[in-house]
């Protein structure tokens, strides 16, 4: 029987998110004290022992992505977090720099020391402009207190753009440019924000920081599944009965997360789809719910973890529909610099739009199939690689449901 | 080194060579689109994608490094599928417009079609819908045609620092855009059409006077006649597929009459005149007779970058006009006299490797001979058109010599074409002046080439006079701010707008890398070396129309003709 293990919201509810004596009663700020009385090598190949990836999507090792960082001479380097949190069905990095920031603000200071950068900045998505201040005093007590010591963190805000969760689109637009990505290599930790050495890591990564220094490495690469251990907090919305949150072992299955957590499709519906990781993630099927959420387990799949968004679809929903709605959102978030992305998404859109109106052939999806491949490989970032993601995968397994439009 | 596998072929290449150019030395043509070799990459268009073994994603040839043992395929079935997608992609919102496009023949679009034998397109056919702008007399633009490249933004934000094109909206909104989204005329846009080089397709382009031209021709009443700048003749050879340079001067003067022209002159001759009166003014000021640094002002884009920018310091502009401008003043005075001619009749062409020129001309106070001085400013493209529309074969066409009193020129004058130019001529002439000696040596080649700023201390007998020469404007904001500063080490600068001097004028062929700059430099100065007289006060026509006319430099005559005064152009949103 899956339960719910809470790493990054083990706080949660428990601590006043304005009082830091909370967080220090539970043991706050214990880890950082440790990771600066550690040598930054050790420190590093810790948190790369616990094989933490990247939560925001693309699973990226965390403490290798830290060492790249390291290992560049630089008098000045980053450490930002990624608190963009743009994927539709997502509000993981909300729930946890709403009820326990400083998690993520030591967790962001572990690794100012163990990369040797002094100025970090928390990029928070324009659309929780409530969150600005719950930080700013979070940061200002930890200041005050002597934790930061020579990290300087600051609150940067987005403005409503989808593609700044992209690191470098992310980092341009700090850098007060177009939120526009740039192409890679050179990667972020060795030149990123304003061409030096930065991390640019997921709140959500982060918040694992201070447990797995507390309780050691190999404590949590033991949780989950082995290539993608630890937890995920999963955002349930949709069709489901229980339209909340929460944190479980990547081991969990989908089907337990809809059926166990979830509580199942709600008016005693039958279950048809499920979007898993946000608006670019693919649409899967009941045949595959028996697989681990892990990342290379969904990989497997043809799926993606992403941001662990969970969005449920009953028997009576239109699938052709919904993907048309979130073709339509590619097209609006696209930044425009490369031409497939630019032309693929707007194109997309007409064709889906096309088909959903009913005036589609096979034709309309043979053509939107070839661009979807294209755009998968040649687009500049990972929002043209992965947006027709859903075309895609709806084609593959929900193609009576095109059928069903074609004149 | 690295050792990588292209298409088959085994190479070894330096480190950090991106695959584009690995691919390059080997032989393998990969096609690009918003790639320029004297720009940062953009890798934005994706055209040059390509399969790297091992991994799912097509790189983008232009962006990535090459790595020890990696195996690259630049035509797999997957590259091939991809690349024609996005071309169809971008051709699906492109106006279908060849025919009627100034680019047709020389576009870049064009061509990836060709190669990728484009019959048709699955995507359905949609423009954007933008509208022309037309508002300058130089040049303009068809957003219609953009295809997001940003060549030119970097053009003119970048290598020009005017910043008058932007990005601007987002995903298939975005667009390239005057500032603020104005039009160009209420824009910092200085005119100097390096946009125009940089962009790959028919989105931008000069504004043509073909027409008028050709109905001037046609009206018997008309005398037309034409001046042509130093940095034409050595590109225009270009235009008719001949090479760099290889235009002979008496051939380009026939081919000129062939097209209708009545009297065929020559800028160089008031380039000579400009330094009689340049020099003169310098040496006033170098006396204490007005502001120090002087700067030339002989490249309309740099007075428009002064005015728009740098409006304190107008005073230190040379109040002589350039070259054209001084032609245009005489041409409806002197010439008109000389050749018993009614100057209401006379049709003034000035063939220029320049757009910014085609506003020049405009200026309201250019009027000094009580006619616009200068009717009509066609570029070097524009002449191409023409000689190609005559259908001329120039290996065919016998010499002929420029006519009288305004076709006599010193290689002094010949070498404005090219940044440091002015600025050699000018000491040609000074020297001798000043220090009362003969100049045996006439070449300063400190001041030659297309290093972006180059300075020089030039001994004129015991007076040392400091020198410095900018080519494109980013250079020029160094130097102007250093005057403005107050900390400016010069007596006298050069600076053109554009990057090389004239000869990459915003109206020169479609100049698609400083290589070809630096090629057409080495003609300029072959040109100037090959001629009998290389100092401009040794032009027997110009000390004729001073005996004659003028009387002095910077006499009555000559201030009311051939000096100028300049607008504060500064834009209140800068």
């Amino acid at each position: 029987m899956a339960e719910e293990m809470r790493i990054v919201l083990r706080n949660y509810g428990k601590v006043d998110p304005l009082k830091i004596d909370d967080y220090i009663a539970q043991g706050g700020y214990k880890s950082l004290e440790k990771a600066r009385s550690m040598d930054k090598k050790a420190l590093i190949d810790e948190v790369k022992k616990s094989n933490l990836r990247g939560r925001g999507g693309a699973g990226f090792n965390c403490g290798l992505k830290w060492s790249f960082a390291a290992g560049n001479v630089s008098p000045q380097k980053y450490v930002v977090c990624n608190a963009d949190e743009g994927e539709p069905g997502t509000y993981k990095d909300r729930l946890i720099m709403e009820g326990d920031p400083h998690t993520l603000i030591e967790g962001m200071a572990v690794c100012a020391y163990a990369i040797g950068a002094t100025q970090g900045y928390i990029y928070l998505r324009g659309e929780y402009p409530f969150l600005v201040e719950t930080l700013n005093i979070a940061i200002g007590q930890a200041k005050e207190k002597g934790f930061l010591q020579d990290f300087d963190l600051e609150v940067r805000s987005g403005a409503g753009a989808y593609v700044c969760g992209e690191e470098t689109a992310l980092i341009e637009s700090i850098e007060g440019k177009r939120g526009e990505p740039r192409f890679k290599p050179p990667f972020p930790p060795n030149e990123g924000l304003w061409s030096k050495p930065t991390i640019v890591n997921n709140v959500e990564t982060y918040a694992n920081i201070p447990v797995i220094l507390e309780k050691g490495a190999e404590w949590y690469a033991g949780i989950g599944v082995a290539s993608y251990p630890g937890t995920k907090v999963f955002t349930l919305t949709g069709d489901v009965v229980n339209r909340t949150f929460f944190e479980v072992p990547t081991d969990t299955t989908i089907r337990d997360v809809i059926f166990t957590f979830g509580g199942g499709v709600r008016d005693g519906k039958k279950f048809k789809a499920v979007q898993i990781g946000g608006t670019s993630g693919a649409f899967i099927p009941e045949s595959l719910l028996d697989t681990k959420v892990a990342f290379d387990d969904m990989g497997a799949i043809g799926a993606t973890l992403g941001s662990g968004a969970t969005f449920v679809m009953d028997e009576t929903r239109d699938i052709v529909d919904v993907v048309t709605r979130i073709m339509k959102f590619f097209e609006h978030e696209s930044c425009g610099k490369c031409a497939p992305c630019r032309e693929g998404t707007a194109r997309m859109y007409e064709l889906m739009e096309k088909v959903n109106d009913g005036h589609g052939s096979a034709k309309d999806t043979a053509l939107m199939n070839k661009l979807g491949n294209v755009m998968s490989y040649s687009c500049l970032c990972g929002l043209g690689q992965a947006a027709p993601a859903p075309v895609l995968t709806t084609i593959k397994h929900f193609g009576a449901d095109y059928q069903a439009k074609m004149k | 080194m690295a050792n990588i596998t292209i298409d088959g072929i085994k190479a070894s290449v330096p480190d950090g060579s991106t695959i584009l150019q690995a691919a390059r030395s080997v032989g393998v043509a990969i096609p690009t689109l918003c790639y320029h070799p004297d720009q940062s990459i953009k890798a934005n268009c994706r055209i040059c994608v390509c399969e790297v073994e091992g991994n799912r994603l097509l790189q983008a040839a232009c962006s990535q490094p090459v790595a020890e043992g990696m195996v690259i395929k630049t035509r797999s079935p997957k590259v091939l599928e991809a690349r024609k997608t996005i071309l169809e992609l971008i051709l699906a919102n492109h106006p279908q417009d060849c025919l009627n496009c100034i680019r047709n023949g020389n576009c870049e679009l064009q061509d990836l079609s060709m190669e990728y034998c484009i019959r048709d397109n699955p995507f359905e056919m949609k423009v954007r819908g933008f509208k022309k702008d037309f508002s300058t007399p130089s040049l303009f633009r068809d957003p219609d045609k953009c295809v997001m490249c940003r060549r030119c933004v970097e053009a003119c934000s970048v290598i020009q620092s005017v910043h008058a094109l932007g990005v601007e909206n987002r995903g298939c909104h975005s667009m390239v855009v005057p500032t603020l989204g104005m039009d160009l005329i209420d824009s910092p846009c200085i005119m100097c059409g390096q946009c125009i080089h940089a962009c790959p397709v028919g989105a931008i382009g000069e504004v043509e006077y073909i027409e008028d031209f050709l109905k001037a021709v046609a009206d018997p009443d008309k005398i037309v006649v034409t001046q042509i700048a130093p940095a034409v003749r050595v590109a225009i050879a270009e235009e008719i597929g001949m090479q760099t340079g290889e235009m002979p001067m008496e051939t380009f003067v026939t081919g000129l009459r062939q097209i209708g022209f009545d009297y065929v002159l020559h800028t160089n001759f008031t380039a000579d005149l400009t330094i009689l009166e340049e020099g003169n003014e310098l040496l006033k000021r170098l006396g204490g007779g007005g502001k120090l640094p002087m700067f030339t002002s002989c490249s309309p884009g740099w007075v428009n970058f002064c005015e728009t920018f740098y409006p304190d310091l107008l005073d230190n502009l040379s109040t002589c006009k350039s070259p054209q401008q001084m032609f245009g003043a005489l041409t409806k005075t002197y010439w008109a006299e000389k050749m018993g001619v009614d100057p209401s009749k006379i049709y003034s062409v000035s063939i220029m490797p320049c757009v910014a020129k085609k506003f020049e001309a405009q200026r309201p106070e250019m009027n000094s001979s009580g006619y616009q001085d200068v009717d009509v400013v066609l570029t070097t493209r524009e002449i191409g058109r023409l000689f190609r529309m005559s259908g001329l074969d120039f290996t065919k066409l016998p010499p002929s010599n420029f006519d009288s009193w305004m076709g006599a020129y010193t290689g002094a004058a010949v070498i404005f074409g090219a940044s440091g130019g002015v600025m050699e001529a000018a000491l040609r002439t000074v020297y001798e002046v000043v220090t009362g000696k003969t100049l045996e040596d006439v070449n300063f080649t400190a001041t030659r080439g297309i290093t972006g700023i180059k300075d020089a201390e030039v001994d004129l007998d015991g007076t040392k006079v400091k020198v410095a020469i900018a080519n494109g404007l980013a250079n020029a904001r160094k130097l102007m701010d250093q005057v403005r500063a107050g900390e400016s080490p010069y007596h006298f600068i050069e600076i053109m707008a554009c990057p090389g001097g004239c000869i990459g004028g915003g109206g020169q062929p479609i100049t698609k890398a400083n290589a070809k700059r630096v090629e057409r430099i080495e003609a300029i100065y072959v040109e100037d070396e090959g001629l009998p007289m290389r100092k401009s006060h040794e032009n027997p026509e110009v000390k004729a129309l001073y005996d004659e006319f003028l009387h002095e430099p910077l006499g009555h005559k000559s201030h009311e003709l051939l000096h100028t005064h300049y607008h504060d152009k500064h834009k209140k949103y800068l």
